[in-house]
């Protein structure tokens, strides 16, 4: 009796907690999420939407090449932002943590974030001023003389949106491999050196599969938002970058097509699921050996 | 018997702090041996110098004959058992244990029954497929040594390994530590703060305060015949009167007690200017009715009573004395205990005083 009280009033606190973010949630996540799914079901008439339950939407994405072409690509794109961003970030986390004075720590975190105070649309930009044919590389390179003529392959294609959303996503992805580093208690760095593994040996035995939740919530905080991200592809992919986002954004804007729109999205939607349960699956693996 | 362990004026700075001062110290192969001390005197810094965790800022350290400058750890014939036992939170406990034995050249069954035998001489048998996690601090402990023996190392480095522990535990620990270093003859050399601790187990202590050794010795000694007031406040509980020596240096005469030969008195070392005279508070006693000192006795009165079950401890005023003397009684059959304010007789004998300086 006594403990049913205390679950009781422990729910009660944790449903007046939760109820205010839940509520917001619900209006702005949950509600938008189901109109897709049920405007994924539908089809546009003209000017009006058919609402007789059909399949015809999905029927088009997997009949008409260009769909699955555009997502294999983002997935593609997404899946080297993703592998470039934590190979890069890895390396900063682990200086961040190892060896960096603890008392600088905080500094260097600050630092880190700069690049969130301009506008994510202005760093976009900062980049096409950097990549482009007249931009500070191309010029650089020109007037040093190494090269006669602007380089084509990093503006106005994949390899442009691959940088410029690598860079974009670089905080988010050093954020949580740092604090699983930290977390690592650094007796047990010694206690390998101590029973007769080298620094990198350690590295791998030791360091890697502690820092691995970590690792898995960067590849995962990296790779979902920037499948539906539409802006870099937009201002940087030139004609043969465009991912599925764009064409996304198409349907719904320019083609007047919501219900088609909202089908790719469900697709797309429901891949990076799959993918991101995999990883969730992965993390639970590295997880189960905490205490 | 040599010397497996040569620390020659080891100096260790860490920017303005001075850690280690000049230690000089010579470990004997297969002994047990203690760093004790105060939080902060440097004896976790030495331990970890030999382990080669820490470069030494000057000074030299052998192992079995061998210099350990530039030396790292993992190439050192020693292996330590960490405070907080590091035992790998992703691995199994048979993974733990055997995480060292990677170079050997052995068979994977060969080596899985190393790590099982081990396990069994650390009281674990069976545990080799739970994750390490899943122990309890005392079963942790146990892994981190099987862990560090594995490898037969020549000496073996235990931090402040049953701090962590409750106090039956840590007493099990104690004796279980002392039956497994006779049984593999490896050289322990513990760190401590805990002078029990160090009294139970080792053949010889270095008792250590700010980055210095201030005495080292076996454990009797250093109890009996404590060479500074320091050491000796330090290792159990003694109280201290202030002396004269003679101009001949044949007598002292101790405040409240009165005059003695100093011939009959331990010391380490020879002593002058100013002296202590230090007395432990079980070499006094409080006479009962009827009974008579065997050697000296002195009057005194109750001031303080500290009632532990099997001992009281009484703090006892005696004129000429600035603070009350300490004693410690056995609760003996029929004993009682005394209230403050009693008068009280002390027996004492000058064969149980310690002569020494300051």
């Amino acid at each position: 009796m006594g403990l049913g009280s205390f679950a009781k009033s422990e729910g009660g606190r944790a449903a007046t907690l939760l109820a205010p973010p839940f509520l917001y949630a619900l209006a702005l996540l949950a509600l938008p999420i189901l109109a897709v799914v049920l405007f994924s079901f539908w089809t546009q008439d003209f000017m009006t939407i058919d609402t007789r339950f059909t399949l015809a939407n999905y029927r088009e994405f997997f009949d008409k090449p260009i769909y699955g072409v555009l997502l294999g690509r983002s997935l593609m794109v997404s899946g080297i932002v993703t592998l470039v961003t934590v190979l890069l970030a890895y390396p900063v986390a682990y200086f961040l943590s190892f060896h960096v004075p603890s008392h600088r720590k905080s500094l260097w975190l600050f630092l880190i974030t700069i690049p969130f105070w301009t506008s994510y649309l202005i760093r976009v930009f900062l980049w096409k001023v950097i990549l482009g044919y007249n931009g500070v590389i191309n010029s650089g390179l020109i007037g040093a003389g190494i090269i006669d003529e602007p380089l084509s392959f990093i503006l106005y294609n994949i390899n442009a949106v691959i940088i410029t959303l690598a860079h974009a996503f670089a905080p988010f992805a050093i954020l949580p491999i740092f604090v699983a580093l930290e977390k690592i208690d650094r007796s047990l760095i010694e206690a390998s050196r101590d029973l007769g593994e080298t620094r990198l040996t350690t590295f791998f035995r030791v360091t890697l599969p502690l820092s691995m939740p970590g690792l898995v919530a960067a590849v995962l905080i990296v790779f979902i938002p920037t499948i539906g991200d539409y802006v870099t592809p937009e201002l940087m992919g030139g004609a043969g970058g465009k991912l599925i986002a764009n064409m996304i954004q198409t349907q719904f804007l320019q083609l007047n097509n919501a219900p088609m729109g909202a089908a790719i999205a469900m697709v797309a939607m429901v891949c990076v699921t799959a993918i991101a349960l995999v990883f969730v699956a992965l993390n639970r693996r590295w997880l189960r050996g905490r205490g | 018997m040599t010397a497996l362990i040569e620390l020659k004026g080891v100096e260790k700075h860490y920017g303005d702090y001075h850690a280690l001062r000049g230690i000089d110290l010579e470990i004997r192969a297969g002994e047990f041996f203690s760093l004790l001390g105060p939080s902060g005197c440097g004896k976790t810094t030495l331990l970890r110098t030999i382990a080669g965790l820490e470069e030494v800022s000057s000074g030299s350290i052998r192992i079995d004959g061998r210099d350990m400058k530039g030396v790292a750890a993992n190439h050192r014939p020693t292996n330590m058992v960490f405070q907080s036992y590091a035992v790998f939170p992703h691995l199994t406990v048979a993974e733990n244990v055997g995480f060292g034995l990677r170079r050997d050249p052995r068979g994977k069954t060969e080596k899985a029954r190393a790590v099982e035998e081990a396990l069994d001489m650390v009281g674990l048998a069976g545990y080799g497929k739970r994750r390490a996690h899943a122990l309890s601090g005392g079963q942790r402990q146990r892994v981190a040594l099987a862990r560090a023996l594995i490898l037969k190392p020549k000496v073996l480095l235990l931090d402040e390994p049953l701090s962590a522990l409750d106090r039956l535990m840590r007493e099990q620990m104690q004796l279980e530590l002392i039956r497994l270093q006779r049984q593999v003859g490896i050289t322990f050399i513990l760190v401590t703060h805990d002078q029990e601790e160090a009294l139970v187990m080792s053949d010889r202590i270095a008792v250590m305060f700010e980055g210095e050794i201030g005495q080292l010795a076996d454990p009797e000694t250093l109890y009996r015949r404590p060479a500074t007031k320091r050491v000796a406040q330090f290792i159990g509980k003694m109280n201290f009167l202030p002396g004269a020596l003679s101009a001949d240096r044949r007598e002292i005469d101790i405040a409240g007690l009165g005059r003695v030969a100093t011939a009959g008195l331990a010391t380490s070392g020879e002593i002058g200017g100013a002296v202590s005279v230090g007395i432990r508070p079980e070499t006094l006693a409080i006479l009962f009715e009827g009974e008579t000192a065997p050697r000296r006795e002195v009057q005194g009165v109750v001031s303080e009573v500290v009632y532990y079950g099997d001992m009281t401890y009484y703090d006892v005023r005696v004129e000429g004395i600035e603070r009350p003397l300490t004693v410690s009684m056995k609760n003996l059959i029929g004993r009682p205990v005394l209230d403050v304010g009693a008068a009280a007789r002390l027996a004492w004998d000058e064969r149980a005083l310690v002569l020494l300086p300051g």
